[in-house]
């Protein structure tokens, strides 16, 4: 017995699973970041030891650059897949992962001179605590996001990337997540923390 | 392997999924009740020496950590798996795989708190399991003071474990908004699916701020971090923020799937249609949020500034109100209808009576000068067994009854089923009434004896012998289940002339739910169809 | 008795205690009873307390409140009457009369509950109040907060028997009748009456907030007057360290302070810090409690009332031995205090005799962990062992100080608080006998 009683509009549309889905995740991933912000927060000038932000830390220019760029050229992507110009997509796709790249790099070399010229490690003090794992936190994001962009690219080369716009869109949201969280942590920790 | 186990171990259909949620989590729970016993068995008397100090100190750890996340969660988990599609009109969840994949994180997490008994030698050769209370306060769980590994098999078995509550709360959130069948408005949808969205709202937003003090922890544990290092400045008070911060709320996510099944449960047994729907609805969602303003009433006693102390006071007796309004709700359902007391509707009445004075135990609780004195006592261990058994567990427990005949297309008995109710009864008000009073006399939680001569003695006595009582209900359950399933009455598509959508189709439901997705017009479909000169769509 | 040649030759340490009833018209009406104890006074009797009681006749301890009655005389304190060293043992009968008007929010009725208690008490003539009741307040912060738990009491029993009443009338009057299928009238909701029903509750949660608010305030914000004893109290696993700073004492697990009474009211202010974990200092019928925690320091008082010896708990797991860190707050009269505070501050004695102990004591690894003033011994992982006889208690109130058990600890310690942080330190008998007995000699 299944009931059907309908004298209702005929049309009947839910909002896609994809994207409510990929917004519950950003949800969850925010409230995380936002405790780890807090911690840094927290811990601003109490570390009993120094060094101190203003002594080591520049302000990270070039990677801020790169990686609000990618969120440009991840959309262009995004709109050539939606378009079907499957070589517009790789292109940008592959632009995106340069760029990403270029960002984690930047990181690498900042942390390496942390680390061994001004000898600031994740157990020198509260600063480099805090420093290392939320800069560290986002930074495994962007691993995490360049590694799913790297095989969307790939799927791209190998000519599967057709009709999955949808899909590739809701990868982008993740990518915009993870620099809405960099401008976050360059505020926090470039900028006031300094 | 026998093809029935393979087709369980690789299923995603949720409603096997729901039923393999809500058995693990009764296996858990007795487990976790075992260790109950354990522990009152050796508090029954002064000078208790049946368990020695550290293997108590791990049974208490052990017993929260898994009535919380191993027997709560996966319990809510279960039932909104099972029964939301079903009660929206859907052939399953919206992301069937991710569903199995919640199921099987959960289970490995819970598999490896366990371990911990026999995986290393520990410090006195008695395993390795947690022993540091189930919310873990810093500095007590860093390296300095939690040498071996207890400590890391708590933080990870809730890490991996959350993943899948995380999951499975993000699932139900995709279903409930995407895969409503025709005409199932939001507002339309049963209470039980709405209190399902809310809390799996607040499992998305509650369960990080855990996840995150978690992985500090392990850095400090393992990276030499100094997150909640007081020897290098960091604060101890910080895990606290953050642990309650996850901590308040998560006792609503417990709690709010009770709240489901007795929203379901009362009105059918009282023929009438819920008392204020919209009020419900919005009660629940105001609890969600404001919940998340309340957690330190927690530590009142931490030595916060007056404001803040005073601003908690406000935020937690506010967020009784919403609290209480759905229990005059509730008894406003039942006022003027025809009350039909089969086992569902007694564990509901149980629950109304005993989250009532749960409820207001916490309200003297959020007197801070009051929680002065009744903070870290065996008051508050009476209080939130008080809600958590008194008011979740009875309420689930109606709703096993409630929804078994439609998950397995038989009848529990209702002998044992009132067998189980009054031998709950008996014991939980034996041990748990008893227990607030030697609160008040000043007894401490989380200790493994105490001193003859401080008034204690009589009342722990007491309490311990209501846990037979307790263990003697479950065992009814046990037993009805296991017999019912195989010669329980058959129950047929409706057995307690109900009005939502999932007793529209047979007991079990065939693996697509419905052969037509069926088309709504009210909250009640079915009282719309079996009234329809009377339908529920010309009042709402 | 009543002529002054009597009065005279009673010695003026014999406390005495006046129980009468406000009706007995052998008195008459108290008067009689009234003249007598100023008598008494006026001789110089130290001691002389009473209880008038309201409407009660001539033979109190068979009157209808005799359960008072008699609690009020066995609950007579004692103290300062002789001084008495030996340790005595008393066995009070508690009644709990009737609970039901404090704890009317509970549905149990405590009429049931007949609590025996034996009460052992220890060290001088002091009465243990071993049994900490929130709900008895002896000093201002309890007593506020028993005054704001009433109110919110009576609030939560009203809701809770008008809520319950509603509900238990509702299952009763509206079962359903077995063979009545028909539906009965379906309500779907009324605005106005769940307009009232959240209306009504945040006029109540408004009331109690406010009432809350005064309470956290008044005792949260009080000053510590000029003449207020400060005290250090610092937490370690499992036992407390306790300093006044002013006085250049340090003692452990047992806190000292002067009583405060109208006449003269001493206030004692307390700083709360710990060595290692989180720790909460809870002494119930003296203040709520407030949490020991590292690079913290936290601050309450207590200005008690009634003298005599306090029990209390740790009450923050800290661990293993959690269940075994109790704490003492010894309430005495000024002049007691006085005294008790001049012989803490003096360099440990020592007895001459028992060069041998002192000499094994500094030179056994006793030192790297206690501090015994006036010697080389200087450690302070462990408690200041300077007066260590003149405490109750060893082990932070795990056992009695006695000989027996002085030696039971020096000799392993583990068996008696497993976990704790002093290891058995594998003496041999004669290194115990000439340690135990060097320890015995630093009262």
């Amino acid at each position: 017995m299944t009931p059907s009683i309908s004298m209702e509009p005929a049309e009947w549309t839910l909002p896609d699973r994809g994207r409510v889905g990929v917004a519950c995740l950003i949800a969850t991933e925010f409230a995380l970041f936002t405790i780890f912000v807090v911690a840094y927060v927290f811990y601003i000038g109490k570390s009993l030891t120094g060094p101190t932000p203003s002594q080591v830390l520049e302000l990270p220019v070039w990677s801020t650059i790169c990686l609000l760029s990618s969120s440009i050229t991840v959309g262009l992507a995004t709109r050539a897949l939606k378009a079907n110009r499957m070589q517009g997509f790789k292109l940008w796709t592959g632009v995106t992962i340069l760029l990403g790249l270029e960002f984690l790099r930047q990181t690498a070399l900042e942390w390496r001179h942390l680390i061994s010229d001004c000898h600031l490690t994740i157990t020198t003090n509260l600063f480099g605590t805090t420093f290392y794992s939320l800069v560290g936190l986002h930074g495994s994001h962007v691993v995490l996001g360049l590694t799913l962009l790297s095989l969307t690219w790939g799927l791209g080369l190998g000519g599967k990337m057709h009709g999955q716009a949808r899909r590739f869109e809701l990868l982008s949201w993740y990518w915009h997540f993870v620099d809405v969280v960099w401008v976050a942590v360059f505020t926090v920790v470039y900028v006031i923390g300094r | 392997m026998p093809s029935k186990l393979h087709e369980w171990i690789v299923t995603v259909d949720h409603k096997r999924l729901g039923i393999m949620y809500i058995a693990t989590s009764l296996f858990f729970f007795a487990l976790a009740g075992v260790l109950a016993a354990l522990m009152r068995a050796q508090l029954a008397f002064p000078n208790g020496t049946l368990v020695p100090p550290a293997v108590f100190n791990r049974l208490l750890t052990v017993h929260g950590t898994t009535m919380v996340f191993l027997v709560g969660m996966p319990f809510f988990a279960g039932l909104a798996n099972y029964l939301v599609p079903l009660m929206i009109g859907a052939r399953d969840m919206a992301f069937p795989r991710l569903n199995a994949f919640g199921y099987w994180m959960f289970l490995f997490g819970g598999l490896l708190l366990y371990f911990s008994y026999i995986g290393a030698e520990g410090l006195a050769g008695h395993g390795t399991a947690p022993d540091v209370g189930w919310f873990a306060y810093a500095p007590l769980t860093e390296r300095a003071f939690s040498r071996g590994t207890s400590t890391d098999y708590w933080i990870l078995s809730i890490i991996i474990s959350g993943i899948g509550t995380t999951a499975s709360a993000i699932n139900v959130i995709v279903t409930v908004i995407s895969m409503r069948c025709k005409g199932m408005k939001l507002a339309r949808m049963p209470l039980f699916v709405w209190l399902m969205l809310v809390v799996s709202a607040m499992v998305v937003m509650a369960l990080p701020p855990l996840s995150a003090a978690q992985i500090m922890l392990l850095l400090d544990r393992y990276l030499g971090a100094h997150f909640f290092d007081t020897q290098a400045g960091g604060s101890a008070v910080l895990w606290q923020h953050f642990f309650w911060l996850f901590g308040h709320p998560e006792v609503y996510i417990l709690v709010i799937p009770g709240f489901a099944c007795v929203s379901e449960i009362i009105p059918v047994f009282s023929r009438k249609p819920i008392f204020g729907r919209a009020a419900m609805i919005g009660a629940t969602v105001a609890i969600g949020m404001v919940s998340v303003s309340v957690w330190a009433h927690h530590m009142f006693a931490v030595g916060m500034a007056p404001s803040s102390n005073i601003f908690f006071v406000g935020s937690t007796m506010l967020v009784g109100i919403p609290t209480g309004i759905k229990i005059f709700n509730w008894l406003a359902t039942m006022y003027g209808g025809k009350l039909r007391f089969d086992t569902p509707m007694l564990f509901c009445v149980g629950f109304l009576f005993q989250f009532l004075i749960a409820g207001l135990t916490g309200i003297m609780l959020a007197a801070a000068p009051l929680n002065w004195q009744l903070t870290d006592s065996y008051f508050v261990v009476a209080h939130f067994h008080y809600t958590l058994i008194g008011g979740m567990l009875f309420a689930l427990f109606g709703g096993l009854y409630y929804w078994f005949p439609k998950a397995t297309g038989k009848m529990l008995s209702e002998t044992l089923g009132k067998c189980h109710f009054w031998l709950l009864v008996i014991g939980f008000h034996m041990t748990f009434d008893t227990l607030h009073f030697a609160g008040i006399l000043g007894m401490p939680r989380r200790i493994y004896t105490y001193a003859a001569g401080r008034g204690w003695e009589g009342l722990n006595l007491v309490a311990s012998i209501g846990v037979i009582f307790q263990a003697a209900g479950v065992a009814c359950l046990i037993w009805n289940i296991i017999r019912s399933v195989r010669k329980g009455a058959p129950a047929g598509n409706d057995p307690w002339d109900a009005w939502t959508l999932e007793w529209a189709t047979a007991s079990p439901p065939p693996e697509y739910n419905f052969a037509v997705e069926p088309e709504v017009r009210s909250s009640r479909p079915l009282w719309d169809l079996k009234h329809p000169e009377d339908p529920d769509w010309k009042y709402e | 008795m009543a002529g002054p040649g009597p009065i005279g030759r009673i010695r003026d340490d014999l406390p005495i205690y006046a129980s009468s009833g406000s009706e007995d018209s052998v008195g008459p009406q108290l008067g009689g009873v009234r003249v007598l104890l100023e008598q008494y006074r006026a001789a110089g009797i130290h001691s002389v307390s009473h209880d008038f009681h309201p409407d009660g006749r001539h033979e109190m301890l068979n009157e209808t409140n005799r359960d008072e009655v008699r609690a009020k005389l066995l609950n007579w304190d004692l103290s300062g009457s002789r001084p008495n060293k030996h340790h005595r043992t008393a066995l009070f009968t508690y009644v709990r009369r009737s609970v039901k008007r404090k704890l009317s929010g509970m549905k149990f009725s405590l009429r049931a509950f007949n609590l025996c208690l034996s009460l052992v008490t220890l060290g001088a003539a002091q009465s243990v109040h071993s049994v900490g009741n929130i709900f008895k307040p002896q000093a201002t912060p309890a007593e506020s907060v028993y005054h704001l738990s009433m109110l919110v009491m009576m609030v939560c029993a009203a809701i809770f028997l008008t809520v319950a009443g509603l509900l238990t009338f509702t299952i009763i009057r509206f079962r359903g009748k077995a063979g009545d299928d028909r539906e009965p009238a379906q309500v779907y909701g009324s605005d106005r009456i769940e307009i009232a029903w959240t209306v009504i509750p945040i006029l109540i949660v408004l009331v109690l907030t406010m009432a809350t608010a005064r309470v956290v305030i008044a005792i949260q914000n009080k000053q510590a007057p000029k003449d207020a004893l400060q005290v250090t109290v610092i937490g370690h696993q499992w036992w407390w360290e306790i300093r006044y700073p002013d006085l250049g004492i340090v003692t452990a697990n047992e806190l000292h302070v002067p009583v405060s009474t109208l006449a003269k009211p001493a206030v004692t202010f307390l700083k709360l810090q710990s060595a290692d974990v989180a720790h909460s200092f809870w002494v119930p019928q003296l203040s709520g409690k407030t949490d020991l925690i590292p690079n913290r320091t936290n601050t309450m008082w207590i200005d008690p009332r009634q003298e005599g010896t306090f029990l209390g708990n740790c009450a923050e797991y800290c661990g293993m031995q959690h269940a075994n860190m109790l704490l003492r707050v010894i309430v005495q009269s000024p002049a007691e205090f006085g005294k008790w505070a001049a012989s803490q501050e003096r360099n440990a004695l020592g007895d001459s005799h028992i060069d041998a102990g002192r000499v094994a004591f500094l030179s056994l690894s006793c030192v790297n962990c206690h501090r015994v003033s006036g010697t080389p011994a200087v450690g302070t992982f462990g408690p200041d062992l300077s007066h260590v006889m003149s405490r109750d208690t060893l082990g932070a109130g795990v056992i009695r100080n006695t000989p027996e058990n002085l030696r039971a600890w020096v000799k392993d310690p583990q068996v008696i608080k497993p976990g704790n942080l002093m290891p058995n330190m594998q003496l041999n008998s004669v290194e115990l006998d000439e340690v135990v007995a060097y320890l015995s000699s630093l009262k």
